[in-house]
């Protein structure tokens, strides 16, 4: 089968395909100078075997963090890069000293578990990714082995100046020189969605010289060396020459297949390897991916200095106390606690040098206060972050099952800000839709045709309850995907009145006829017949184009071949019900381009007569009808309009004759303007054409769903009723992101819609002077004053929702620095922002724009490599990994597979994690001051001297053992509301947006419950021990007694406080909570059974002095309930009077009234800010004109 | 098909995975937080109501005797009456008993203004040495007292054991003495495991300055009750060290005469002495505070109980009114 060479009409025949080959003389003389090194022997093993050349790099791709290696010193610099573990290091150094008042062991265990669970982590993440670049390095190419055979080759073994054999539908594995394809003239198809995100497919074509050598023989004894530019990161360029059969050729970009793009409509293609693994363009024009850190994260460490602050405060006051009190102790001679031989002191104690004393005891004071900052806080996220995405990649709902691709997590530090984003910057094309075209309806002479519903009318459908009535046939929606007669891809059209040849019967079916015959013909698309089954399937430049071809062979004018000069059909003739051959001779085919919005081809009709079809957007199309062709205008607009609203692209269809006279005189000047080479030759074109394209004959319109991935609108819907901000980011042209807007509901009729374009006259005008200055300075002026008219307008009303929307060229001028504030103030006003046309850096300068000038949080979501910079500068990227693409996975910071499953990720998982996390640190921060604050207060009895109230093995296992779990167990497992109330009062999302759970309030706030907690303990204790008998048998208690009471109190009161904290209780919650009491006295029992030389004052403390004292247990009650009456009471009050949205959704969760519609939609409704977006809006706003018209016909009483 | 299945990447269903475990969803509605209030009312007041009955049942006598007892010549300068070892330093002190003390009547000596728990007093100590005799030399970390004049070790080493409270008392009633025990006054685990049966004390007191007591070198450190109490360091500047027992009762309305050997300075630091007879109960001995606090938190929460009720039945709220919602009150521009 390889072998076989196709034979088929030449594509470059039908494109105008002649810029493809620019004169590249001129460059080659750089060859072999600087940047111009690169030497590659083809077919010759290495492909540097001649004169000791360099060796190049493997194909071997490298995305790993690290390598074993490297992984030791390079992750524990990466830990202590941070301030806090930073700290901890220098205090666990600190505690080798004599100034450390616990011992070192107990101070270093701690840090050694945080930063090896730390490491671990790091560990198993960069492990994963070799798991990744392994899948890719262990791809397989078939690779010239010598004498003319090929074997099966792993990618990462790839050397430069092999021959491979890429076939249809692969990716190359590295850059490639193109030598030959199964294509007479050599040319293939390659797709670079991946490397620029454009979907049409490109066209590169090989030497002649090379051409021939087209099988896999014929390479036993192929030589030649290729002489190019050192590995750069230029897509678009390449300079280089090739040495073959003793003579020297000119190479091009046009000859160099990419790394990342792929083979299409192409059976196979012959290459050489030029640049391999990190140099190839596509890795080196990739950008490091910046690390990011949440919003949250970064609050977090203004707490943490702030704790710090706290700390040094505290240690500066202790210690300048400290350092009064040490000095009084002598007196000249007199000493005054004599018991602490303050005359023959050593340094840290001497009264004589009281400030240098003061001075060492400062950082003394800084080790004990050390536990007030949580140590274990930023290794917990970590885990807890981990665990996070690990459910998240586990979700069911977030599973895709046809492209069987779960939810991927690739970066685990972004979890809460999920549920913050304030803005949604998204992509269109495969991200919004499908990249899939369907014939859904059309309207011929006058009339509408198709039953087919779109999903933006199912969506609305859905949302009134009621089933929709779609010319007079009830609709329901279940499950209709699965109809088996809407297989056909890219056609879903409906009506009987049309389909199996009923047309004839209707009454304009002369029309509905050349309708079709235009639909047939006008195209450039390629036919492949199936020579078996007679099918016929169509290569087509878009997906627009494929979609007319396939509705027009299914309605029975079925197009099966095309030579360069002519287009054969077979279609039902009216008169004898025969299928009838027709050949149309192909004369002139004049291009589709975004500014003539309209492709027409010239044809002649068997019967010799000259036609122009033509077919082109309305705004173009109705100004070009003849007079006597306007019959059915008024009822194709009506019809047009309607599909627009629907979310349809509609093209008008139009025909004329053209007399001899008229096509030859057209056709010299059009021949001459195409060979002209003068700069105006575009113009000179579209003037030839613009001549002829006029007088026509209106047919009627298609409509084509531009399909919207499955749930699009309805999740844009709950997105937008989250308060979320959507804009869509595109490269396409303007009508159909408009579209689009529609069919997703970002748009509707009534709202006022602010366009921002560069075509008024004297710009045109400018352009064509060429002079860049002026044309910059006009349409900046231009763009100014269309920005600042749009804010005229957002400020004057106040009711109506606006769009904006902006092409990529006017962009250009409204990202400047001097307006961008005033672009983003207007972008901000509005509802709905399309940008179209847009270019990947604009996109992702459009990103920053936002997420700097509005500070909130950004999420970009995208699937080209054109969107890469938008995914990589927003707050958080996610990647569509629904399509082949990779390059947008991989740099996106989540990978789902379909736009749908934002929803779910956001409103739910982002909620949790956001909810979660900012529980789970102002928690840490809570256990911590309660812990700091006892240690302070007891210091300040012990009169500031650096004596700790605990042993050291208490303090040290603290943060590590006996609190954390049970915050982890929050940060993982806790939930507010189920997902199901997630989804169904998305307004709950606000509650992240507003940072409701993480602003200073809070967090203060429970700062302070830590320190009232603290205080209680601690002096409910002293006082309930000090200074009797405790215990029956009349002993008092000692500084170990005492210490260990408030510890136990502690752990209890933190522990029951996480207890009153949580929402959800699980197991899992029962066996840490609990679990971590438990293992307190548990470790309690075990030290104290230790050698009194381990255990010092902790030896048998619990089973001797503590157990047995009933006031031991009775001060531990008494304490634990006592320090949480403060926050029970706050949190009853405000739980009842004041509840977050939360918990309100708990309150109608636990009354049962969620089962109550009205009762739910109450509180939805009172509690929503009225959405401008989104399809509810536009249902809401629908009725409300209704409503209004309605009352207007009201006979006033 | 199963091969299908095996491969596919489609997540397991659990509920664990998909986090639909089942769970308590506790809210604090109305009922659970009277019920809670109300619970931990009607438990708190009736242990305070105990605790305090039990405390009230304590006898207790307190008897400062630090000023009463520097001869008035000396109470401008108490320093120089005890630190002159040729005064004699016995002070007698009479105590009325108010109620009948029943046996076990537990002596003590109250400090005040000693700071035990100062950080160079703690440290200041060594374990080893405390329990082993071949680790006499482990001294490290008592300094200054570690070495006396011809720098052999001191056993006890440290400025705790240094420090030793040495004063003494001799009681009697009726003129007749009363036994005060002196064994098992310390935690049996101390002479167990912390105090070497087979180390002496050596050395000690021997460095030039005297400290406080003076130790037995005949016996071992094991049967030292004393200094095991006194080096069980005190958490608090104010605190109390069990000095021994009284296994008669002693009746009400009795005086009791105090022998007091008044040997400890405290003069120097501004501290006080007192001397502390009491008896115990399970709680130990005399704390109204344990009592009252019980009671008190119970009545808050009874209070607090009967708050809420009122509230809930005058002001009962509308659920789920979204008016209070923050971004309600302040809508978003």
């Amino acid at each position: 089968m390889g072998t076989g060479r196709t034979k088929r009409v030449h594509f470059s025949k039908i494109y105008s395909f002649q810029c493809g080959r620019r004169r590249y003389d001129d460059d080659g003389s750089q060859i072999g100078g600087p940047g111009f090194s690169r030497v590659v022997y083809c077919n010759e093993t290495g492909g540097v075997s001649e004169g000791g050349q360099s060796y190049y790099a493997d194909n071997y791709m490298r995305s790993t963090k690290y390598t074993p290696m490297s992984f030791f010193p390079k992750s524990l610099f990466e830990q202590f890069r941070r301030v806090a573990n930073f700290f901890f290091l220098v205090t666990a150094i600190l505690s080798f000293t004599e100034l450390a008042p616990y011992s070192a062991v107990s101070a270093v265990l701690p840090l050694i578990v945080v930063i090896a669970a730390s490491m671990v982590k790091e560990g198993i993440e960069d492990w994963q990714r070799k798991q990744q670049d392994h899948e890719v390095n262990n791809r397989k190419v078939k690779v010239h082995r010598g004498g003319g055979v090929f074997e099966s080759r792993q990618w990462k073994k790839l050397k430069v100046g092999d021959i491979v054999k890429v076939e249809k539908d692969e990716f190359f594995p590295a850059d490639l020189l193109l030598l030959s394809s199964s294509y007479e003239d050599a040319i293939c198809y390659v797709e670079t969605m991946n490397l620029d995100g454009e979907t049409n497919l490109k066209l590169k074509q090989s030497l002649e010289a090379t051409s021939t050598i087209n099988d896999d023989s014929s390479f036993s004894n192929f030589k030649a060396a290729v002489k190019c530019e050192d590995p750069n990161a230029s897509l678009y360029t390449f300079v280089g020459t090739m040495e073959f059969q003793g003579q020297q050729y000119p190479l091009s970009p046009q000859q160099l297949l990419l790394r990342g793009s792929k083979l299409r409509n192409t059976d196979y293609i012959y290459g050489a390897v030029i640049f391999t693994g990190h140099d190839t363009k596509v890795i080196q024009n990739s950008t490091e991916p910046p690390s990011k850190r949440s919003g949250i994260e970064r609050r977090m460490d203004s707490v943490i200095y702030f704790m710090f602050f706290i700390m040094f405060l505290t240690a500066f006051l202790g210690s300048v106390y400290f350092g009064i009190v040490t000095k009084n102790d002598l007196d000249g001679d007199r000493q005054k606690r004599w018991y602490l031989a303050p005359d023959r002191s050593d340094i840290y104690f001497d009264p004589n040098r009281a400030p240098i004393a003061a001075i060492y005891h400062f950082l003394t004071d800084l080790l004990l206060y050390s536990y007030l900052i949580p140590i274990s806080l930023y290794v917990s996220i970590e885990v807890v972050k981990v665990l996070q995405t690990i459910f998240i990649n586990n979700d069911i709902h977030m599973y895709y099952e046809e492209a069987d691709k779960p939810a991927h997590a690739r970066t685990s530090n972004l979890t809460e800000e999920l549920g913050q984003i304030n803005t949604i910057l998204s992509d269109k094309t495969g991200t919004l839709t499908c990249n899939s075209m369907e014939f859904i309806k059309c309207s011929i002479a006058g009339t509408a045709y198709g039953r087919g519903v779109t999903e933006v009318e199912k969506a609305m459908a859905k949302r009134m309850g009621s089933p929709l009535i779609v010319n007079g046939r009830d609709k329901y929606f279940d499950d209709d995907d699965n109809d088996p007669s809407l297989s056909v891809k890219g056609y879903n059209f409906e009506d009987e009145r049309i389909t199996n040849g009923y047309w004839i019967h209707e009454p304009h079916s002369d029309v509905i006829q050349k309708f079709f015959r235009l639909l047939a013909i006008c195209h450039t698309a390629i036919p492949d017949v199936d020579e078996e089954t007679g099918k016929v399937t169509y290569e087509a430049e878009s997906p627009d184009e494929a979609a007319f071809v396939i509705a027009a062979r299914e309605l029975g004018f079925e197009f099966y071949k095309r030579t360069q000069t002519t287009v054969s059909f077979v279609e039902l003739d009216p008169v004898s019900k025969k299928r009838v051959e027709r050949t149309y001779e192909l004369l002139n085919v004049l291009e589709f381009n975004s500014a003539r919005k309209r492709m027409s081809v010239i044809v002649k009709d068997e019967d010799g007569k000259l036609l122009l079809l033509s077919k082109g957007a309305d705004s173009v199309m109705f100004a070009r009808l003849a007079k006597n062709g306007r019959e059915f205008e008024e009822n194709t607009k009506k019809h047009v309009n309607q599909y627009a609203d629907a979310g349809l692209r509609t093209l008008i269809l139009a025909y004329r004759e053209v007399t001899d006279k008229e096509y030859e005189a057209f056709n010299e000047k059009f021949t001459e303007a195409k060979n002209s080479v003068s700069a105006d030759r575009d113009d000179l074109i579209d003037e030839a054409t613009a001549e002829i394209e006029k007088d026509l004959i209106l047919l009627g319109a298609t409509a084509v769903e531009d399909k919207l991935q499955k749930g699009v609108p309805e999740c844009i819907d709950k997105l937008a009723q989250a308060g979320i901000k959507i804009w869509v980011l595109t490269g396409d042209k303007m009508e159909t992101a408009i579209n689009i807007g529609f069919s997703c509901s970002l748009l509707r009729e009534g709202m006022k819609q602010i366009t921002i374009i560069l075509e008024s006259p004297e710009i045109i005008a400018a352009e064509k002077e060429g002079d860049e200055n002026v044309i910059a300075k006009i349409s900046k002026e231009s763009v100014k004053k269309q920005i600042l008219a749009g804010k005229a307008q957002l400020s004057a009303s106040t009711s109506e929702a606006f769009a904006l929307i902006i092409d990529g060229k006017s962009l250009a001028y409204a990202l400047r620095d001097s307006i961008k504030n005033t672009f983003l103030e207007l972008a901000v006003g509005c509802a709905s922002v399309i940008c179209c046309r847009s270019s990947p850096k604009q996109k992702a300068l459009v990103t920053r724009l936002v997420k700097e000038g509005t500070g909130k949080t950004t999420l970009a979501i995208g699937d080209g490599a054109n969107d890469v910079g938008m995914l990589q500068e927003a707050d958080i990227g996610i990647g569509i990994s629904g399509v082949e693409g990779m390059q947008a996975v991989m740099s996106s910071d989540i990978a789902i597979a379909q736009f749908r499953f934002l929803e779910r990720l956001l409103l739910v998982h982002g909620h949790w994690c956001y909810r979660r996390i900012s529980s789970m640190i102002c928690y840490f921060f809570y256990k911590n001051i309660v812990f700091g604050t006892t240690i302070f207060l007891y210091e300040a009895y012990a009169s500031f001297s650096g004596q700790a109230a605990y042993n050291d093995w208490y303090l040290s296992l603290y943060n590590v053992f006996f609190t954390s779990l049970p915050a982890i167990a929050l940060g993982v497992f806790d939930q507010d509301v189920s997902a199901r109330f997630c989804l169904k009062f998305p307004l709950l999302y606000q509650e992240g947006v507003q940072n409701t759970l993480f602003r200073w309030r809070r967090i203060f706030g429970w700062m302070l419950n830590g320190l009232a907690s603290s205080v209680i303990i601690f002096f409910l204790c002293i006082r309930a021990l000090d200074p009797e008998a405790y215990n029956k048998n009349g002993k008092t208690a000692g500084l170990e007694v005492v210490g260990t009471t408030i510890y136990t109190c502690v752990v209890w009161v933190v522990n029951c406080q996480m207890a009153l904290a949580v929402n959800y209780f699980t197991l899992i919650q029962h066996i840490f909570i609990w679990g971590g009491i438990i293992l307190w006295y548990l470790f309690l029992l075990g030290y104290g059974a230790m050698p009194a030389t381990i255990s010092t004052t902790a030896y048998k403390v619990f089973v001797e002095t503590l157990a047995p004292a009933p006031s031991y247990w009775f001060v531990t009650l008494f304490a634990s309930i006592a320090a949480l009456i403060p926050y029970f009471c706050y949190n009853a009050v405000q739980m009842r009077f004041f509840p977050a949205y939360h918990g309100m959704i708990q309150w109608i969760r636990h009354e049962g009234n969620c089962e109550d519609p009205e009762y739910v939609q109450m509180v939805r409704q009172r509690s929503i800010r009225t959405t401008t977006v989104g399809y509810t809006a536009r249902s809401i706003a629908r009725d409300n004109t209704l409503s209004h018209l309605n009352l207007e016909r009201q006979p006033p009483k | 098909m199963d091969q299908k299945n095996k491969n596919s990447k489609k997540p397991v269903y659990s509920k664990f995975s998909q986090q639909e475990l089942p769970a308590w969803k506790p809210i604090l509605t109305p009922g659970w937080v009277i019920a809670s209030y109300i619970t931990i009312g009607a438990l708190f007041i009736p242990i305070g109501l105990l605790a305090w009955t039990a405390s009230d049942s304590v006898v207790e006598i307190v008897d400062r005797y630090d000023e009463a007892c520097v001869p008035d010549d000396f109470s401008k300068n108490p320093q120089s009456y005890i630190q002159n070892p040729n005064i004699k330093k016995t002070c007698t002190r009479s105590i009325k008993v108010p109620k009948k003390l029943v046996a076990p009547i537990f002596v003590y000596y109250q400090l005040e203004n000693f700071y035990q728990n100062h950080r160079r007093f703690v440290k200041s100590r060594s374990d080893k040495q405390l329990r082993d005799v071949k680790a006499e030399n482990d001294t490290k970390f008592c300094l200054p007292v570690a070495y006396d004049y011809d720098n052999k070790p001191i056993v006890p080493c440290g400025l705790i054991a240094w420090s030793l409270f040495n004063d003494t008392y001799k009681i009697s009633t009726r003129g007749k003495d009363i036994s005060i025990e002196k064994k098992g006054i310390a935690w049996k685990s101390d002479a167990k495991a912390k105090f070497g049966s087979n180390v002496y004390p050596k050395n000690f007191q021997k460095d030039g300055l005297i400290g406080g007591a003076t130790l037995d070198e005949s016996i071992p450190l094991s049967e030292q009750e004393d200094l095991m109490v006194w080096m069980r360091t005190a958490a608090l500047p104010t605190f109390r060290k069990l000095y021994g027992k009284i296994n008669t009762d002693i009746e009400a309305h009795d005086t009791i005469k105090v022998e007091i050997q008044n040997n400890y300075n405290t003069y120097k630091f501004g501290g006080r002495k007192k001397l502390v007879l009491s008896t115990t109960t399970w709680i130990g001995g005399k704390n109204d505070f344990v009592g009252m606090a019980y009671i008190s938190v119970g009545g808050i929460c009874l209070f607090m109980a009967i708050n809420f009720i009122l509230l809930y039945v005058f002001r009962p709220r509308r659920l789920g009114d979204p008016s209070y919602l923050s971004w309600n009150r302040h809508p978003i521009t």
